[in-house]
């Protein structure tokens, strides 16, 4: 269990900083097609933002629901990457490649650059929920409970 | 003017790794620990590679910091068991040969930026040439990673979605 920090000062700051730590990581999932970034770092970067409200606002991980449920969102991130490379293979195509995406309407390589944006969508999420979730494990309550009886 | 800065970043480098294994206290190691991979960054940064400088601050300074400091307050923060016995004569003797080794096999590495070292003539044209034809994105590095490469970086996530069950499943043993 993590207790909510005392400081308003931190709890302020946290309200300001976190939203812009959040819009960071999007900006640097989606742009980075176009310049240095992408899937894992913007992942990184939103699982940090959502490690650092953890710490700010408190968390007590042993009784929420959502603690548990979030490292199912391991196996969403995971499903999105696979599934993206499924996808390409319904035409009779390659595992992965892009360009036999079966979508109307969009020539080859703008079929590559949405499989590109789609795959790295799939690894941000993967590596957020990953970082969050270990936070979330290492604050479990039983943890505790272990090393003060042992 | 550039090489001196090179060198200084290259001393900083080394002073911030000696002090992480050298320092007693767990958490200074760790706060050096990240300077170092902020370091590290502004060296890859400087050599031109700025996608990976961008993943080594982001988790080497960032994320692998927070979940060390968060680890250290589950447990002690002082080293107060492990005595470090003073390094033996097999050391003494066996780092500075493999050390020498390593500095002559260096001599043998292509130039820094040479066109014609292995790297850049066998497949890099291809890439450069034809990434944003094939994939419509100006960043050869994401064209490479997620496209080129894609079956690569899938079994990267397989290992991070891995690493993030296996802590789950040694961490919360009732959860």
């Amino acid at each position: 269990m993590i207790r909510p920090h005392d400081s308003i000062i931190v709890q302020t700051l946290g309200r300001f900083v976190i939203p812009v730590v959040q819009i960071f990581g999007l900006y640097v999932l989606f742009f980075g097609q176009f310049g240095p970034g992408g899937g894992f770092v913007g992942g990184v970067i939103l699982g940090t933002g959502m490690v650092l409200s953890v710490l700010i606002f408190g968390h007590d991980a042993s009784r929420s629901q959502y603690a548990r449920n979030v490292l199912h969102g391991d196996g969403v991130g995971m499903l999105i990457y696979a599934g993206v490379g499924g996808l390409c293979m319904i035409g009779g195509g390659e595992f992965l490649n892009y360009a036999d995406l079966e979508i109307p309407g969009l020539e080859a390589a703008s079929r590559r650059s949405l499989g590109i944006v789609l795959t790295q969508v799939g690894v941000a999420i993967d590596v957020a929920v990953t970082a969050v979730s270990i936070v979330f494990s290492l604050s479990a309550e039983e943890i505790m409970e272990d090393s003060i009886n042992g | 003017m550039i090489f001196s800065f090179e060198i200084l970043l290259l001393i900083l480098l080394l002073a911030t790794a000696a002090g992480a294994i050298m320092v007693k206290d767990l958490m200074s190691a760790v706060l050096l620990l990240g300077s170092y991979s902020f370091f590290l960054a502004l060296v890859w940064a400087w050599l031109g590679a700025v996608d990976v400088a961008f993943v080594e601050a982001v988790v080497g300074a960032g994320l692998a910091t927070v979940l060390f400091l968060l680890t250290l307050f589950r447990t002690a923060p002082k080293d107060a068991r492990l005595r470090r016995p003073p390094p033996s004569l097999t050391t003494f003797i066996v780092f500075p040969i493999l050390g020498l080794l390593l500095l002559y096999a260096a001599s043998d590495l292509p130039e820094y930026g040479d066109p014609n070292s292995p790297a850049s003539v066998h497949i890099s044209p291809t890439y450069i040439e034809q990434s944003y034809q094939d994939t419509h994105t100006p960043n050869i590095v994401t064209a490479v990673l997620m496209d080129y490469r894609s079956l690569d970086t899938m079994v990267e996530t397989v290992v991070i979605f891995a690493s993030g069950i296996a802590c789950a499943l040694l961490l919360r043993r009732h959860g």
